[in-house]
């Protein structure tokens, strides 16, 4: 865990509200987990105030990707950035995805940006086979970079299937008959409360990547409490003591 | 450092410079001191602690507001036997005072809290917080009525005999009123400020963004009211200000020194840039030079008003 600053590559618009954000840095390239986030001050007045908190998506040689979507005066901010801006980031932040263990079948869930860790960890999942499912409420919402074997589905159908993801992936089950799986899934809470509901159901093993609204990312401000299924007399914390979980350690 | 001396004391108490850090934001110390040489502060004050643990409120308990923030933690806290055993070992292997933040939701909670803390000698100094927004019981509750700062300051002094700092609420209309009860009553020094009550709603949903529906205002935002309420103890009442509010850099620390602060605490700024505390020192050390001043401590109350 390191304060650093980063120097900004390129930010490429993939679709309508939809930017990947590159930067050089060889320090976090080389140790970053896939599930593991950075915290970045997107300028250094105090309006926004706050770090903004962002899932690393995928690395490249020195280079790592953020996948991020406009929804605020920061993130609009962050689009403007060019060529060789500097930003300072508070990371790595959190725990990753347990990409060891005992599965052969490594199965991506992602509701719309949820999806921003799974180049990553599609990489870390090297040798394990690999299936993706990703949903969001229209096609605008689906961005398939650097994913394996994806299934989409989408609220309005006008990509994929129609409905939710969480249906998509129960729709397939069959298709991991014998096989040892493990899901990994990211994205809005509603979302991973129905499949945490459908895995516990059906015995699956699962890992979740959460998210809550947070000032610093590291442990101090408390502000993101998450339920511990184990001890229901204290919170545990989404940015240090995940903001991955598997399914059978905390309640959404 | 060029024989600039930056000590302040309350109290009898020493601190190698007047920057601290907040209650509540920097938890026990642990998290922060990946970042910042807690040896280079003049002292840390502890999350709030309470008599037994308490878990909190639920989520969501921060908003991002226009140069700060809301928070509505609720007290979280480990409670005064976790608390002795587990963060204080931590805590005492640095050279920093070590002041241990209560909260309570009676009377005879501070008491014994305090009563429990005041035997470990690692802890060189009490905050009383009778000021956050933030729970049902105690809190404001406590901080907006005199008589009960009068009495939680007088039977907290009865039992310890290490200095006692009340932590005030911005949220009243006269806060000098408090200081000179919390003077009366024996305090060594007063907080000033605790968080304004603030509030923000989703237009959408039409819900707060907060989960208790109103929360603590922290952050730069309220730095000019903090420096107001500072000034204003400091004309009406003769005891040691710890400013607090918004304070990101070394002007601010300044600012709230020539005020009346003898020292001041970082709060929210730690969020953000968990280093700060380092850079501010530094900064201090450059005006001291600059301004040829040799002793820091002679800023305190040095305004000149019109």
């Amino acid at each position: 865990m390191i304060i650093t600053e980063i120097t900004v590559s390129s930010v490429e618009q993939l679709k309508n509200h939809i930017y990947h954000l590159k930067c050089y840095s060889p320090a976090l390239a080389s140790s970053i987990k896939a599930g593991q986030f950075l915290n970045l001050k997107v300028n250094d007045t105090t309006f926004p105030l706050l770090r903004r908190p962002f899932s690393i998506s995928d690395v490249i040689g020195d280079e790592i990707y953020l996948l991020f979507n406009v929804h605020g005066e920061g993130t609009r901010m962050l689009t403007h950035k060019v060529k060789g801006d500097l930003l300072d980031v508070l990371a790595p932040l959190g725990c990753g995805f347990k990409t060891d263990g005992d599965f052969d079948t490594a199965v991506l869930i992602g509701g719309g940006l949820g999806v921003a860790p799974f180049p990553l960890l599609t990489k870390q999942l090297q040798g394990k086979g690999i299936y993706t499912f990703l949903g969001g409420r229209s096609e605008a919402d689906i961005v398939t970079y650097g994913l394996k074997n994806v299934f989409v589905s989408t609220d309005d159908g006008s990509l994929g299937e129609k409905g939710t993801v969480v249906k998509l992936f129960l729709e397939n089950l069959d298709k991991f008959e014998g096989k040892k799986i493990k899901v990994f899934a990211c994205g809005p809470t509603p979302m991973l409360k129905a499949l945490q509901a459908a895995l516990l159901q059906n015995n699956i093993d699962g890992e979740i990547s959460t998210e809550c609204a947070m000032a610093c990312g590291f442990g101090i401000c408390q502000g993101c409490p998450i339920e511990d299924k184990n001890n229901s007399s204290k919170y545990l914390l989404v940015c240090k003591d995940g903001p991955v979980f598997n399914i059978k350690d905390v309640i959404l | 450092m060029n024989g600039i001396d930056l000590s302040v004391e309350i109290a009898g108490l020493k601190f190698k410079n007047p920057i601290l850090l907040a209650s509540g934001t920097v938890g026990y110390g642990y998290e922060i001191s990946q970042f910042l040489d807690l040896n280079k502060i003049g002292g840390i004050v502890t999350k709030s602690i309470s008599l037994k643990p308490r878990k909190g409120n639920p989520p969501q308990r921060i908003v991002e507001t226009a140069s700060g923030m809301l928070n509505a933690i609720g007290l979280a806290n480990v409670g005064v036997e976790e608390f002795l055993k587990d963060k204080i070992p931590f805590l005492k292997q640095y050279d920093t005072n070590i002041i241990c933040n209560i909260a309570a939701s009676t009377i005879e909670e501070y008491v014994e809290c305090v009563k429990i803390l005041t035997t470990e000698d690692a802890i060189h100094a009490f905050e009383i917080n009778v000021s956050c927004p933030n729970v049902k019981e105690g809190g404001l509750i406590f901080g907006n009525d005199p008589d009960q700062v009068s009495t939680i300051t007088a039977v907290v002094k009865a039992v310890t005999s290490k200095p006692v700092f009340i932590k005030l609420s911005p949220n009243t209309a006269r806060i000098a009123e408090f200081a000179i009860r919390a003077k009366e009553n024996g305090a060594d020094a007063v907080s000033a400020i605790n968080t304004l009550v603030g509030t923000a709603f989703n237009i959408w949903t039409r819900k707060p963004k907060i989960h208790n529906v109103t929360g603590g205002l922290s952050g730069p935002a309220i730095k000019p009211v903090a420096l107001a309420k500072v000034l204003e103890i400091s004309r009406n009442c003769d005891i040691p200000i710890i400013g607090i509010g918004g304070i990101s850099n070394y002007e601010d620390v300044l600012e709230f020194m020539i005020a009346g602060a003898t020292a001041i605490q970082l709060g929210t700024i730690n969020f953000v840039q968990p280093d700060a505390a380092t850079k501010i020192v530094n900064g201090i050390i450059n005006y001291c030079e600059t301004m040829k001043i040799n002793k820091l401590r002679s800023l305190t109350a040095s305004y000149e008003l019109n």
